[in-house]
């Protein structure tokens, strides 16, 4: 008898169908839109893994992500060739996200507590880096160029061949494979007994502290993967936008991905995939009018998705298929005998 | 006499003004069953809290020794790690994930991934809870969560068990079983037990403490703690006459 049937189980057919659909989009539309869309859902799987599976909310996760596309920035202006920086932008966030994860959490920091320190710390990053105007805010050869952020830094480029950038279409790859690697890396995570813990510690903290596993241990752990997960989506980021500005650590984008999570689904890791990329979609089509501020509708979006579906879009439709299915199969036992009785009805005719 | 496996010396908490726990000295011996009973805010769930670590101690209140081991300001994960199983006042499980997974997680960490999934299901056969084993545990009546919650204990096969109030929410033929398991437990585990059934302990047959305003008022087997007239007179009152 399987222990543990559902978390973490990977459904093959459904990666493949969307591996797939990624793999021949191009062919069919411009890839510099679908490229967005694809890190903003990396970005929301970042925090949905977090959230959705270790019940830790961060309200500032675009500090990680910030960070994540300032450090590419910052590495390639000094560095040159891309794959160290890159490297760098996973490496910075995680390293901060675990330092301050740490103090919350064996400090028995957590809820709202927690939502308060992770949203101060990108408000502060946001307030520090829109004041870096000044030729005395530089690491080497990059200023930091405060509100007008920085542009023109070397984009990613082939592993050892700083000559090869990839833009349009092999970034748009690469953003997919990213994508793609981080999802199944998220499900391995989730399958193995440190994923199982972390559902536990959602469930019951206090009894996973009794059963003998170190809760602070874990929730770091994960909040510094999350972390990671979040800074290589900025990295990816910078290189899409060809800037770094810092509204990456605004307020608006702390609040947008908590909202694509919500929308998407908690507790699953394609609803926040496709949140992100349903409400960025729905983001870029309203930025190209001026008649209503598009904050306003993704605030009702989501106004209207938690009064209707609070669990989110995607564990909706799961709960109606699953609902679904079991009133058929109940159909099927119910059938059987009717039919019997039909047929020995007939023959007795 | 053998030597003890968990003492407290001077053991003390207080809350404000309020002395919850007033210098108990307290000593069990290896495979011992002991109650601890007592009348509402005797004291005995505060003194069950400091020994599992759920209250945060300092030298300052006293020492607990386990197996001769100071665990005052270990965190209650430090402590479960030495074998100890804790079983809480109110039942503390994972309300959302089903019964096995709730047993897995607590065999995972004592026995390892790879011999986890047949503990499992030895604590469902010993407990019973086969029927139950694939329902969501947020569903199941009290009673039942409470034997969920043994059963993750014994999933962790610890040397040590402490119960609090195992009894509460469960009744007849589920009481007998009960002092059935728990009788069970203590033939390979030192047992403490924390409740206020009068029955449920005169079932257990054990050696009894009584708390009485944060104190031990007295001490001894069920026969002679159960007539002592103060006992009588500070938590039994008439109803025992």
């Amino acid at each position: 008898m399987k222990t543990w049937p559902s978390i973490g189980r990977l459904r093959w057919g459904w990666f493949l169908t969307g591996a797939v659909t990624l793999l021949v989009l191009p062919v069919f539309t411009d890839t510099h839109t679908p490229t967005v869309l694809l890190i903003w859902a990396l970005f929301a799987l970042s925090l949905g893994l977090m959230w959705g599976y270790a019940g830790l909310l961060s309200f500032g996760h675009s500090a990680y992500f910030g960070l994540g596309a300032y450090t590419y920035a910052v590495a390639v202006i000094n560095i040159g060739e891309s794959t160290g920086p890159l490297l760098l932008a996973i490496l910075i966030p995680a390293a901060v996200a675990a330092v301050i994860g740490a103090m919350m959490f064996y400090g028995r920091i957590s809820d709202v507590y927690m939502g308060v320190i992770t949203l101060v710390v990108t408000l502060i990053l946001f307030k520090f880096m829109n004041a870096t105007a000044g030729d005395q805010y530089a690491i080497g050869d990059a200023r930091l160029g405060g509100f007008n952020g920085m542009p023109g830094f070397h984009v990613l480029n082939v592993p050892g061949l700083p000559e090869a950038s990839l833009f349009g279409t092999p970034m748009y790859y690469v953003a997919a494979a990213v994508l793609l690697g981080c999802y199944l890396l998220s499900r391995w995570i989730l399958a193995r007994s440190f994923g199982r813990v972390l559902v536990g510690i959602r469930e019951n903290e206090a009894r996973c502290e009794l059963l003998g596993y170190s809760v602070p241990a874990y929730k770091t752990a994960i909040f510094t993967i999350s972390a990671a997960m979040a800074g290589l989506a900025g990295c990816l980021f910078a290189n899409w936008a060809e800037i770094v500005t810092p509204g990456v650590f605004a307020l608006k984008s702390a609040a947008e991905v908590i909202i694509w999570v919500i929308v998407g689904g908690l507790g699953t890791l394609i609803g926040p995939v496709l949140g992100a990329m349903a409400l960025g979609m729905v983001k870029l089509l309203l930025g190209e009018q001026t008649v209503i501020d598009n904050s306003l509708i993704l605030g009702a979006i989501l106004v209207v998705v938690v009064l209707a579906i609070p669990r989110g879009v995607v564990p909706a439709v799961q709960g109606w298929w699953r609902g679904r299915a079991r009133v058929r199969a109940q159909r099927k036992v119910h059938a059987r005998p009717r039919r019997r009785l039909q047929s020995a009805q007939a023959e007795r005719v | 006499m053998s030597e003890a496996v968990v003492e407290t010396i001077e053991l003390t908490k207080r809350f404000g003004g309020v002395t919850a726990v007033d210098r108990v000295n307290f000593a069990l011996q290896e495979r011992e069953l002991r109650c601890l009973i007592g009348p509402n805010g005797a004291g005995k769930s505060t003194f069950f809290k400091c020994l599992t670590g759920q209250y945060r101690l300092d030298s300052g209140n006293g020492r607990v020794l386990i197996r001769g081991g100071d665990v005052i300001g270990l965190r209650p994960h430090e402590i479960v790690r030495m074998g100890v199983g804790i079983k809480t006042q109110v039942p503390s499980v994972m309300n959302g994930l089903t019964v096995m997974e709730n047993l897995w997680l607590a065999a995972r960490r004592a026995h390892g991934w790879t011999r986890s999934g047949a503990e499992v299901q030895r604590v469902i056969e010993e407990v019973g809870l086969g029927e139950l084993a694939r329902r969501t545990v947020g569903e199941l009546a009290h009673g039942q969560r409470q034997m969920v919650e043994i059963g993750i204990v014994l999933a962790q096969e610890p040397w040590l068990v402490l119960l609090d109030e195992p009894a509460a929410g469960i009744t007849g033929a589920e009481v007998e079983r009960l002092v059935g398991l728990i009788r069970q437990i203590n033939q390979n585990a030192t047992v403490i037990v924390v409740d206020h059934d009068m029955e449920f302990v005169r079932m257990l047959g054990a050696r009894i403490t009584v708390f009485h305003q944060g104190a031990v008022l007295t001490e001894g087997p069920p026969e002679k703690v159960l007539s002592d007239a103060r006992v009588r007179e500070v938590y039994i009152g008439n109803r025992a006459r």
